[in-house]
């Protein structure tokens, strides 16, 4: 029972990303990533660590839903309703895939793996916590920061519509004038 | 102390949610049939279950082109995540499972239901239940993140993701007291992820019925009785999360937990009927310009509270 569960996951994960490649729709295509990071999450709960698992498995699941929605309306096809391939590049993506994978077999191989000292901590979730909020604190704030200016950055330089155009040459305007109606104050 | 529960509440659990589904259901018929001025008797409360033979028994609906595996995927997500939900649910003392990270585990079913709607709005091949998928994704934009939060300063204030722990961190003080404009927010985000009343814009009547519209039969029953069961997986955990869980005077743990779940849930489904459609891009601007900077300013107490105790 130990080893099965992890196995089984690890074939679904595997056999997912093997579909993403194989489905001819991007809605199947993306739902086949999520099956398989789903299954990369369960691995992570079985190894211990039930946050980070169900975390992945809940970040995943509303990633994989907005990409569906962004692959489908702005990718190869109009609407992804027509058929369509994941395979570009098929020889450079294989010759590289084989070569990753290779020098991955050889690592689990050729790296001399510790033996484990000590036990597992009771509650791992909090190891998680001590880590981030301690040691790692400066990293994650910084992180913070750099993404939320990602966000806002990629935010303005994707509109074309700037603060004059919403509330006036003098920004006096009460309600911005927007294309589309808010929720608030309208 | 909460403990797990033994094999067979695994079966008992979904029994409960489901009655307590077809008791929100029948609340809301005899509540529709006295705002209309029909007769409030036993039968308009039961007339909702007649749905289920006639589902049970409709010829499937065929589109042509439809993505069926998807769809059906889709349709058999949102029951079973709701079910699936309820599992770290004390009830009294007991839960079927008690995980140590049980507020997660709830936070990720619920985001299953995204998934799901999205595919049921999909898999059809069909322009208005396609729309209605789309909108579930904004809405769940707009809710998710309150909710999130609501979510965290119960968890916060109990210093511990397991359920249990946060029913037991409330002796005497429950924290929908001190705590409102979470248990408010998680309110809202229950009707959200439940797609009733007036977060039903992704099943909208302008879009007919939106992601219900192209499905029938079994599916249509399984769609319908999955936002239901939705609603009171979301009641029966706010009781845990900001009403104390199964403690109070005379009564045992288990009668407080189904009294205080049937409570939440009557006010949910009193409320359903009193609100009008809020349209998924006015929630997203309301939620992200309101609701977020709340929620963040009340996570904030409760860590402050830890932090100096």
């Amino acid at each position: 029972m130990e080893s099965v569960l992890p196995a089984v996951l690890g074939v679904l994960a595997l056999a997912g990303g093997v579909l993403v490649f194989r489905c001819d729709s991007m809605a199947r295509a993306t739902f086949a990533l999520l099956l398989s990071l789903c299954c990369v999450g369960g691995e992570v709960a079985l190894l211990g660590l039930p946050y980070l698992g169900v975390v992945t498995v809940l970040m995943m699941i509303m990633e994989m839903v907005v990409m569906a929605v962004f692959m489908i309306a702005y990718m190869m096809n109009p609407a992804g309703l027509m058929p369509m391939s994941m395979l570009h590049n098929k020889r450079g993506s294989l010759a590289l895939s084989a070569a990753v994978f290779a020098a991955l077999v050889a690592a689990v191989f050729l790296v001399p793996w510790p033996d484990r000292r000590g036990g597992p901590p009771p509650d791992t979730t909090v190891q998680v916590g001590r880590a981030l909020m301690g040691g790692q604190m400066l990293t994650m704030i910084v992180l913070g920061f750099v993404l939320l200016a990602t966000m806002v950055g990629a935010t303005v330089l994707a509109t074309r519509r700037g603060r004059y155009d919403r509330f006036g040459d003098a920004l006096d305007r009460r309600t911005p004038r927007d294309p589309v109606g808010g929720g608030v104050g309208r | 102390m909460t403990e797990t529960a033994a094999w067979w509440s695994l079966l008992a659990a979904p029994a409960l949610l489901l009655a307590g589904a077809v008791l929100a259901v029948a609340g809301d018929a005899l509540l529709a049939a006295r705002d209309a001025g029909r007769p409030t008797t036993v039968r308009t409360a039961l007339r909702p279950l007649l749905e289920v033979p006639r589902l049970l028994a409709a010829q499937p609906r065929r589109l042509p082109a439809a993505d069926r595996l998807l769809w059906r995927l889709g349709v058999v997500s949102v029951p079973v995540a709701a079910v699936l939900s309820a599992l770290v649910i004390p009830f009294g003392g007991t839960a079927v499972a008690d995980l140590s990270v049980g507020v997660v585990w709830f936070n990720a079913m619920e985001v299953v239901t995204w998934g799901g709607l999205w595919l049921a709005g999909w898999g059809p091949n069909a322009a208005f239940s396609l729309i209605g998928g789309y909108r579930f994704v904004a809405q769940g934009l707009a809710y998710e993140l309150p909710l999130m939060f609501a979510l965290l300063s119960a968890a916060t204030a109990a210093e511990s993701l397991r359920v249990g722990d946060i029913a037991q961190a409330q002796h005497g003080l429950w924290f929908a007291v001190w705590m409102p404009v979470a248990f408010a927010v998680y309110l809202a985000g229950v009707l959200a992820f439940s797609f009733l009343g007036p977060f039903r814009h992704p099943a909208g009547e302008d879009i007919a019925a939106g992601v219900l519209g192209e499905t029938s039969g079994v599916d249509r029953l399984l769609l319908e009785a999955g936002r239901w069961l939705w609603l009171t997986s979301g009641a029966a955990m706010a009781v845990p999360l900001f009403l104390g869980g199964g403690s109070g005077p005379g009564l045992p743990g288990w009668a407080w937990s189904s009294l205080k779940t049937l409570a939440v849930l009557a006010v949910l489904v009193w409320v359903l009927r009193r609100m009008p459609v809020v349209r998924a891009d006015r929630y997203v601007e309301f939620a992200w310009v309101v609701l977020v900077p709340l929620t963040l300013v009340q996570v904030l107490v409760p860590a402050l509270l830890v932090l100096g105790r």
